[in-house]
């Protein structure tokens, strides 16, 4: 029985300490952007890793994407005679869940995975300590461009996401099963706002891709220096990402659609 | 990074397409460029009963998109609905003598209101009120009707 309470007062005190370590590696990634604003460079090879390479899985799920919810859509749709309404269907659901939480979700196995791996074995294979020993702080060189690069990138590629998917559904909707071109779009555009709905799901992109990256770079940070180390801290990052993921989206889904 | 040149092209590509998806989403796909921050005007009306309109339900006529309701409350004194409609402001010519009904768009189509041009020479302004206005149709009401005239009918033709 004490051991019971010893176990769980070590796990209570072992992940308050993590959760101090996190605050602390984010406030000092945080700190680093002002040193990296004279050096572009930097976040010039980072947004080509974890933007330019995740932009192919995006859009072709995005577009994937669509065209089920265009499928899919209409045969629910067409039981009750409005098929017209294929195009709110398709971008209300895109624009406000889809397109962020899936583009997170993809873009924390996609990107996620990659940095902690990345970060991890710099610190296994000790090139953080030589950074350190050579008086350059590793943060400011290594960790805070990786940052505000998933940052920068998560937006994007969620409204790419959910421009290519409304593409898709109008693909097969219009093109494949007949619903009429122009109500699929004049419906979205009466239904959809750009303050609710669209800048909600931007404001959801904004997040998650702050969560996730924080979430990918403190883990590789913190991994043990093993080759095991490494490999635990690239899966927790993929599972506490799609976990801090969906239940920050429920979250914000009350807060911002809760009143409607 | 050897070939710098490459990199920022394709950064610069995904930049931009990221940019497009956005302004894609802005402007075709919501409705920011049909009614944005353009001028309205705002007027109101008086209905017995406002159905199922809602806010931001379309305000029309002749079949176009002129404007928006932008808020409904309940008169506490004569117990009507009042609509309060943004109207853009080029559509500035109507008559004061103009009719507003509440429709619905299909069967089961969202509620709207109409707006039936009169003869009058002075025109709605902002603040106007228009008089002369028809209540939302309640589907229920009508099949109620229907369904006790035929009943009636029925009955009538029993006796003969």
């Amino acid at each position: 029985m004490m051991q019971f309470f010893q176990n769980l007062g070590a796990d209570t005190r072992t992940s308050f300490t993590k959760l101090g370590r996190g605050t602390y590696f984010l406030l000092s990634t945080l700190a680093g952007i002002a040193s990296i604003l004279p050096r572009p460079r930097l976040l010039m090879n980072q947004l080509y890793s974890v933007g330019v390479l995740s932009f192919l899985i995006i859009t072709i799920s995005g577009l994937f994407v669509g065209m089920l919810l265009g499928l899919q859509g209409f045969y629910i749709l067409s039981d009750f005679g409005a098929e017209e309404s294929l195009g709110v269907m398709v971008s209300a659901s895109l624009v406000r869940e889809l397109g962020p939480v899936v583009t997170a979700l993809l873009f924390a196995g996609r990107a996620g995975s990659a940095l902690t791996a990345e970060i991890g074995l710099m610190k296994a294979t000790e090139q953080l300590s030589g950074m350190e020993m050579m008086a350059v702080d590793p943060i400011r060189r290594i960790i805070t461009p990786r940052f505000l690069a998933g940052f920068i990138s998560m937006p994007l590629l969620a409204a790419l996401f959910s421009a290519v998917g409304i593409i898709g559904g109008q693909l097969v909707g219009s093109g494949l099963l007949g619903v009429d071109d122009g109500s699929y779009w004049s419906q979205m555009q009466t239904q959809i706002d750009f303050y609710d709905d669209i800048l909600n799901g931007v404001i959801k992109s904004v997040i998650f891709g702050f969560v996730t990256s924080w979430i990918a770079l403190f883990e590789g940070y913190d991994a043990i220096p093993t080759s095991e180390g490494v490999s635990r801290a690239t899966t927790r990052t993929v599972v506490n990402s799609a976990f801090s993921i969906l239940i920050l989206d429920f979250i914000l889904t009350a807060l911002m659609f809760g009143d409607k | 990074m050897q070939h710098t040149a490459t990199q920022d092209t394709l950064v610069g590509l995904f930049v931009a397409a990221g940019i497009a998806g956005l302004f894609f989403l802005a402007l075709q796909v919501s409705n920011l460029s049909s009614f944005g921050q353009q001028d309205t005007y705002t007027v109101t009306a008086r209905f017995e009963s406002s159905g199922g309109l809602k806010i931001k339900s379309a305000v029309s006529a002749a079949g176009v998109k002129i404007g928006k309701v932008t808020n409904i409350s309940f008169d506490t004194k004569t117990y009507q609905a009042v609509v309060s409609m943004a109207i853009d402001a080029k559509y500035n010519t109507l008559p004061d003598d103009t009719t507003a009904s509440i429709f619905t768009a299909g069967l089961l189509g969202e509620q709207y209101v109409n707006l039936d041009a009169g003869g009058s020479d002075t025109v709605l302004k902002n603040g106007s009120q228009i008089d002369i206005t028809q209540s939302a149709i309640i589907l229920e009401k009508i099949i109620g009707q229907f369904l006790f005239k035929s009943a009636e009918e029925k009955a009538q033709g029993d006796k003969k």
